[in-house]
């Protein structure tokens, strides 16, 4: 599962790096997004994978999952949430103001 | 309530951002009461916060009574109370000047102010590196919307850059905080820097990917080169009182810099000590170099003011470089001053702009303008000021650091690159003077046609709005006149950063 994972957040990466660096705003918008999703998976992998372990404390059990990662990759999706609206709309601006999408406002043919 | 002044310059603007958004229906004049009674009073709390931790103490605040290292704590010493007193000072002025008319052009610019302040103060005081991203992600929220405030092409695509390579920056910092995490178990600075210096031998490696990821984030918020290019645009374009208070801005990343640098991967890291003194001086030395050829290129005032930014952020990290307690005293001098003559030469390149009509600040002859004398000296003043040349408190400043310099290796370089760029800046900055000042014409019939094309924000010509430049410059002066005990102050400060071992007392030791 590790492997799995791991592939996962490291296409993701690659893929948000590339689209991040792309002339128009979609595409860096996109990319933003497939970063932060990377990011979030990295977190909750730093708790280490487990599976069918209680993350609070019961009876009788010794093996815990980390509760910690969860919390943080909350409190990182809720921003990245709201930073990628916020990066959306300003770039919708940035469309109707320049007459073009390009990150720099210049034309292209 | 002696015991929660740690959390009340945190809380303080929140509320009072919450408070200024339910009073959005009231008049403008009733929020810019609250607005600059809250900042004020702001002041005075970092002031009473700093006379208590100025004896050396440090304070701890136990959020929700969590024990460190498994809650998040909240540190109040020297370092931190200082820069909370230089944010509230440059940001009472940039508000005081703001209330002149830049916060009628588009709405909400008091609460995003205050949520500003919420998230440097924030920065400045918490303990915890996953509560400093939350905190980094606050002020850069409020900083998108005060930079795009008022609107506008430019603004408009400058904003654009400033959004997108923030996002990243975040990622990044998202990506250290969770490698940290995911080797050490915990994210508390103070409890971070016992574990860091014992890592077992085979994670070395990753701890130190982990430590110069999180440097390039830093490096990203001060404007480090190559890290700088978002910078000239982004305060160049955005309205005067925001440049001004975005002086205090890159000053956070080099808060943090120091900060985890001298706590986390300081001298007593063991194996993984001193992990950026190969990178920091030289990485300096060519921001300093980039940032003066930026000034000499500019073809407008506040481009160029912009670039001296830059070149300060160089030179204030040069002396954090250095890398000795009397470099970083030295840096420490250094910072409030290049803030508050930053924020003076936005404000005053403000002036200069409106009493130009449609030559705006470009570096091309135009009319004599209002004020021109008064205007005239403030310009020269500052220009001294922000050169340092004698007697001002940047030749102070910049004395130390080539003074604290005169020990490190790397002597010649540093002595060669700071003299030669102060010389390149004083010769843009007598040209941009002379070609601004100097060589105006007088003023034809066509004077009143002129006055039509004044940019659309509704600044009176008045002299009233020279007072906060001079208030800034009032600060360098004091910086000037108590030299000496600021110097001591600073001196202190940086005894206390290089010997961490009180900061992982204080923390660690509150609730066991």
């Amino acid at each position: 599962m590790e492997a799995l994972v791991t592939i996962l957040i490291g296409t993701l990466t690659a893929c948000g790096v590339y689209l991040a660096l792309r002339g128009r705003t979609f595409p860096v918008v996109l990319g933003l997004t497939f970063l932060s999703y990377a990011v979030n998976l990295f977190l909750l992998v730093m708790g280490r994978l487990t599976v069918g372990k209680p993350p609070i404390i019961v009876d009788g059990i010794t093996e815990y999952a980390d509760p910690l990662p969860q919390a943080l990759v909350l409190t990182a999706i809720v921003i990245s949430f709201a930073m990628t609206a916020f990066v959306i709309v300003l770039s919708l601006k940035a469309h109707l103001e320049m007459g073009n999408d390009h990150v720099d406002g210049k034309h292209k043919p | 309530m002696i015991s929660h002044i740690v959390i009340l310059p945190v809380i303080w603007p929140l509320l009072l951002g919450a408070l200024l958004l339910l009073l959005q229906k009231q008049s403008l004049q009733v929020l810019r009461i609250v607005s600059i009674s809250s900042v004020s009073v702001l002041v005075l709390l970092a002031g009473w916060l700093l006379s208590i931790v100025n004896s050396g103490e440090i304070l701890v605040y136990v959020l929700g009574n969590w024990a460190p290292p498994f809650g998040i704590v909240l540190v109040a010493d020297r370092l931190a109370a200082w820069m909370l007193i230089i944010t509230a000072l440059v940001s009472w002025c940039a508000l005081v000047y703001a209330v002149r008319g830049t916060d009628t052009v588009g709405p909400h610019f008091h609460v995003l102010f205050q949520l500003q302040l919420f998230g440097l103060n924030g920065a400045f005081l918490t303990g915890d590196l996953f509560n400093l991203f939350v905190f980094f992600e606050i002020l850069l929220l409020a900083s998108y919307g005060l930079l795009l405030h008022g609107g506008g092409r430019l603004r408009t695509m400058a904003g654009l850059h400033f959004v997108i390579i923030n996002l990243v920056g975040s990622t990044l910092f998202l990506f250290a905080v969770g490698t940290l995490y995911g080797l050490l178990g915990t994210l508390n600075m103070a409890d971070l820097a016992v574990k860091v210096a014992n890592t077992p031998v085979e994670d070395i490696a990753l701890i130190r990917t982990a430590g110069l990821l999180l440097f390039a984030v830093f490096a990203l918020k001060t404007a480090l080169l190559p890290l700088y290019l978002w910078l000239p645009a982004a305060y160049a374009h955005t309205s005067a009182p925001v440049a001004a208070l975005f002086a205090i801005m890159t000053k956070v990343g080099a808060y943090c810099i120091l900060r985890v640098y001298t706590l986390i991967f300081g001298e007593q890291a063991g194996p993984i000590a001193d992990l950026i003194e190969p990178w920091l001086l030289p990485l300096a030395l060519a921001t300093l170099i980039a940032g003066v050829l930026g000034v000499l290129a500019s073809t407008y005032l506040r481009q160029q003011v912009a670039y001296l930014v830059v070149a300060s952020v160089g030179m204030l990290l040069i002396a954090f470089g250095i890398n000795t307690s009397a470099g970083i005293a030295a840096g420490l001098y250094y910072l409030p001053h290049s803030t508050f003559a930053a924020a003076a030469f936005f404000l005053l390149a403000d002036s200069i702009v409106n009493r130009r009509g449609e030559m705006s600040d470009r570096f091309e002859p135009g009319l004599i303008m209002v004020h021109q004398r008064i205007v005239g000296t403030l310009f020269f003043i500052v220009a001294i000021l922000i050169a340092g040349l004698p007697p001002l408190s940047g030749f102070v400043g910049k004395f130390l650091i080539l003074q604290a310099a005169l020990s490190h290796a790397a002597l010649s370089w540093i002595m060669t690159i700071v003299l030669i760029t102060s010389l390149f800046t004083i010769i843009a900055l007598a040209r941009s003077g002379s070609l601004l000042f100097y060589r105006a014409q007088a003023p034809e019939a066509t004077h009143t046609t002129a006055d039509d094309h004044i940019q659309p924000i509704i600044t009176s010509h008045g002299i009233s709005g020279l007072a906060i430049p001079v208030c800034l410059l009032a600060l360098c002066v004091a910086l000037m006149v108590w030299a000496g005990a600021i110097t001591e102050f600073a001196q202190a400060t940086a005894n206390q950063l290089l010997q961490p071992d009180d900061y992982i007392q204080s923390v660690l030791g509150t609730g066991k």
